[in-house]
């Protein structure tokens, strides 16, 4: 119909000016990339990033602080930028372009090969990485910069969007401040603490297997045993931190403790990425795709692990306590007991799920026994571990996590990866299904299945199928960002964590028809 | 193989094509002359808006129908032959039915002001009245300024709406204070600040006289009664209520009133027709409610009981304790039970404002016995299960009040209010003791 592309409210004097604030900002690093030979690189550096910020700011504030506290979604599907328009596309293909040279041709950003020093956008990085770890820039030193000051900025945007909003407001703080300490300052300083007979590996606490797929890889685990107690620790912490700590905080609060209130990758989602969270597809087909792809992902990330681990457990039988086939009984073991614990005691609550359950199972297992089979070298028919965890790192770690993953944040919407692809989403979401206290609760049978839930669901749940229904959603998909319950009209969703009873409810009839109302609240 | 047909794909009609269907293998067809699907009707605005896309507004993917075998049928019916069990449409087609569901809902009223069928006039029910609102108000330069008349909910939608584009919305409102036939006093004044913090140029006690026209018949200027103050504008939204949308059913020999009378059990005068949503008509009014009841959740109540009776388990339409809710600009509104606008002479109610003036709540309990009755809360979301609990367990409304926080829905960390509430409850015991 012909709404579909008013004239959208155009932007204020106050607005323009912020934006071009931004845009001198985002000039000097242009200026910079084409190795124009900045003098002073500390002060531009300082100017540019600060000019990004503060025109960020003055946007933001322009933008919500002159309205009233409430809902600002007007315009959002008229805007060219948030609903797939022009600007929309441009900035994807520009995102995009920028994860192809980051991840593969990082020299065009200037990153100095063999020894060189670095030249060009990197270099310009150099003073503030030599300021915090002692080193020159490398290209993910000049990424994780510009991602911090993405998550800073925009959060303090989303903050003022979400005022009247304490929910919105801590979980913003609580990723703002994840990624400054954790991503990005204190693996700055841990570099410090190396020396030539110290090392550790560069290391985001925060940051869990699968979703640091590399965390055990050989030189990992070596740089970890080398460095003594510290280094032990810190191996311990990451094996504790997918097989304690997460299943536990899972269970008391769901996924979204790690997805949308510590991951990085969340982090930037529900900043920077917030305005692009309508795009997400609620089709039934796209929920469909979504269990298929995370789950072979994650099962690519299990068995691509196992035989890179398995292949250097070989190399040196004296230098690790575990043997190869310790490990792989070990992996083994641990997957028929999650298996057959949830067969047994889950059945119920897995549905038709369990027979897609169960071909995940064999799939793993069988490829397990492939690796034992034919494990000569780590290969699992007659692939080699190596090339199992290169392709990995390519299609996984580069193309699906950054290129797509962020880069179509215009298109797909800003969740692609935690809901397409991410591993660590996947074993969250199993657990947060069958393991968790966590829901959203439908308020009785208040819903008027408006769908501004199912809209502004950034991982394309049809929440509004559920509200509608009377019924609670617990989805494993679910991040817990908590937006459809700010963008309801009626007060019909609320998160919270509470008892395992009556999490999942499914009504015939809904609240404020008469069936017998004691009956229905008491069998609830 | 039974057929049935319900005129009207709104929540009434399809929430009974589902139910029939979850339930029976029944053929059932839907008709409807608005849209090809099932859209809420409630989430129009958000489209004017740019919150969402129209198709965002349907509830179900279109393969849903023919996945579940409900056939969907576009056409206006004329008529209504019960004697052949036939209903003619506006093409002349017909369609034979076993059983008849009458679900048309409502249409706008308008009370015979000179002007009313101007170009830019308009109320804001149907889909194509949004496709008419887009094209006379597309943005502040076309639309310079709107008024809209008439102080309800879709109302204050409409301003919501236009004031989202950035046009300049003069609100005409009947009664002294917004919608105070049914908001006791203390929420009725906030609602009215409210309005006015948003820049909306309200008046308060003032009714439409008529519209004047320009030379090519479309509205350009509004009279106002009590002043006879001339308002230029360029389109004018009326939005004093509804009611039940049956002019088709004239002389069909199915019983009208306002609506289409029907008994407890949704049934009509004549056998195999029923009616239900907006449209019906109780012969008597069920409890305190009104004999029509225009809705969302009325009509999806009386779509899942009228699905029960077809289906061969003839039971009674008996809505439960009674709830509604609303949004007005940001504040939103719930209520459980009943408070009424003009306390009713056995009420007492409790007010508590916040001092932000964006929050409050009021109670209404019975004067000698002390049961609650109900509540409205404004800015504090509150649960639909535990007040119905209350209602039908009959509470008394200390016990409410000292369990309030039981009843809070608000989103983690928000600040709580039931001790400030509670505390000013125990003050107004005192000065009324």
């Amino acid at each position: 119909m012909s709404l579909a592309n008013p004239e959208a409210k155009g932007i204020s004097t106050k607005q323009k000016v912020a934006l071009a604030i931004g845009f001198v900002g985002f000039f000097i690093l242009a200026l910079a990339l084409l190795n124009t030979g900045l003098p002073n690189q500390g002060l531009f550096l300082t100017v540019s990033l600060g000019l990004i910020t503060i025109g960020t700011i003055l946007f933001a504030n322009d933008a919500y602080l002159t309205k009233l506290e409430g809902i600002k979604n007007d315009g959002v599907w008229f805007k060219s930028i948030s609903s797939r328009g022009v600007i929309g596309w441009l900035t994807g293909v520009g995102l995009t372009a920028f994860y192809v040279v980051l991840y593969f041709y990082a020299d065009l950003l200037g990153l100095g090969t063999n020894g060189e020093s670095n030249t060009g956008l990197v270099a310009l990085f150099d003073p503030l990485s030599r300021l915090l770890s002692g080193n020159p820039a490398s290209q993910w030193f000049v990424y994780g910069t510009l991602y911090t000051i993405a998550i800073i900025a925009f959060g303090y945007k989303f903050i003022l969007k979400y005022r009247h909003n304490r929910y919105q407001q801590i979980r913003t703080v609580s990723v703002m401040f994840f990624q400054l300490g954790f991503a990005f300052l204190i693996p700055e300083f841990m570099a410090r603490l190396n020396s030539d007979t110290f090392k550790l590996p560069y290391y985001d606490l925060k940051n869990v297997w699968p979703l640091n797929y590399y965390n055990f890889e050989q030189y990992r685990i070596d740089e970890f045993i080398n460095a003594g107690n510290i280094g032990l620790g810190l191996l311990i912490f990451g094996v504790a931190s997918i097989f304690i700590i997460t299943p536990i905080l899972t269970y008391k609060f769901g996924k979204r403790w790690y997805c949308s209130w510590v991951c990085g990758c969340g982090g930037l989602a529900e900043t920077a990425g917030d305005s692009f969270r309508q795009l997400s597809s609620k089709k039934l087909s796209a929920w469909k795709l979504e269990r298929w792809l995370i789950h072979t992902v994650l099962v690519f990330a299990v068995v691509m692990t196992t035989a890179v681990v398995y292949t250097y457990l070989g190399y040196d039988p004296n230098k690790y306590w575990l043997t190869k086939n310790v490990f792989l009984m070990s992996v083994a073991g641990f997957l028929t007991f999650i298996f057959v614990g949830v067969m047994i005691f889950k059945r119920k609550e897995l549905g038709k799920d369990a027979r897609y359950g169960a071909i995940g199972y064999f799939a793993v297992i069988m490829l397990l026994i492939g690796i034992h089979v034919f494990g000569d070298g780590g290969k699992i028919f007659f692939l080699k571990a190596e090339t199992l965890r290169s392709s990995y790192g390519f299609m996984i770690g580069s193309i699906f996590s950054g290129v797509i993953g962020t880069g179509f944040y215009p298109i797909l919407g800003n969740r692609a990866w935690c809901r397409f692809g991410c591993p660590m989403a996947a074993i969250l979401g199993f657990q947060q299904r069958l393991f968790s206290k966590f829901r959203i609760t439908t308020n009785g049978g208040q819903c008027i299945s408006c769908g501004n839930c199912s809209t502004y669901c950034e991982m394309g749940i049809d929440v509004r199928a559920y509200a509608q229904k009377g019924e609670n959603i617990v989805r494993s998909s679910c991040v817990g960002c908590g937006i459809c319950s700010a963008v309801c009209p009626r007060g019909v969703l609320k998160l919270e964590n509470d008892k395992l009873d009556g999490r999942i409810s499914s009504n015939e009839i809904l609240l404020g028809n008469d069936v017998n109302l004691m009956d229905y609240v008491n069998n609830k | 193989m039974e057929h049935i047909v319900i005129i009207g794909n709104g929540i009434s009609g399809v929430t009974a094509a589902r139910h029939i269907r979850k339930m029976s293998d029944k053929r059932i067809t839907i008709v409807s002359a608005e849209t090809d699907f099932f859209f809420s009707r409630t989430a129009l605005m958000y489209v004017y808006m740019g919150h969402m896309k129209f198709e965002h507004t349907q509830p179900y993917e279109n393969w849903f129908w023919k996945k579940n075998n409900i056939e969907l049928k576009s056409g206006f019916v004329d008529k209504v032959d019960h004697q052949s069990n036939e209903l003619i449409f506006s093409t002349g087609e017909t369609m034979s039915y076993d059983k008849l569901i009458i679900a048309v809902g409502s249409k706008p009223n308008k009370f015979g002001w000179p002007g009313q069928d101007l170009d830019g006039v308009m109320g804001m029910y149907h889909k194509q009245d949004l496709e008419n609102l887009d094209k006379h108000a597309p943005n502040n330069k076309v639309c310079k300024r709107a008024v809209v008349v008439g102080g309800g909910l879709i109302g204050i939608e409409l301003v919501e709406m236009l004031h989202s584009r950035g046009i300049p919305v003069t609100f005409l409102v009947r009664e002294e204070s917004f919608w105070n036939v049914v908001l006791p006093a203390g929420e009725s004044g906030m609602i009215n600040r409210h309005i006015k913090n948003h820049h909306i140029d309200l008046r308060l006690g003032m009714n439409l006289k008529e519209i004047i026209s320009d030379e090519h018949g479309k509205a350009k200027a509004v009279v106002v009664q009590e002043t006879g103050e001339v308002i230029d504008c360029d389109v004018v939204g009326l939005t004093p209520g509804v009611s039940p949308n049956i002019d088709f059913l004239k002389d069909s020999g199915i019983e009208l009133g306002r609506g289409v009378k029907v008994n407890r059990f949704l049934e009509t005068n004549i056998p195999n027709v029923y009616a239900i949503g907006d449209c019906a008509e109780q012969h008597e009014a069920i409890g305190l409610r009104r004999p029509i009841e225009a809705v969302w959740y009325t009509g999806r109540m009386m779509g899942e009981t009228v699905a029960q009776t077809i289906c061969e388990n003839r039971v009674e339409y008996k809505p439960g304790h009674w709830f509604n809710s609303a949004k007005f600009m940001d504040i939103e509104y719930q209520t459980y039970g009943w408070v009424f606008g003009q306390p009713k002479e056995y009420e007492q109610q409790f007010h508590w404002i916040h001092e932000d003036d964006t929050k409050c709540i009021t109670v209404s309990y019975h004067k000698e016995t002390q049961e609650f009755l109900g509540i409205n809360t404004f800015g504090i979301r509150m649960r639909h299960e535990v007040f119905d609990q209350w209602l039908t367990e009959k509470r008394d409304v200390d016990y409410v009040m000292q369990h309030l926080a039981e009843a809070n829905f608000d989103p983690e960390f928000y600040k709580t209010h039931e001790t400030e509430i509670l505390s000013a409850y125990k003050n107004s015991q005192l000065q009324t003791a």
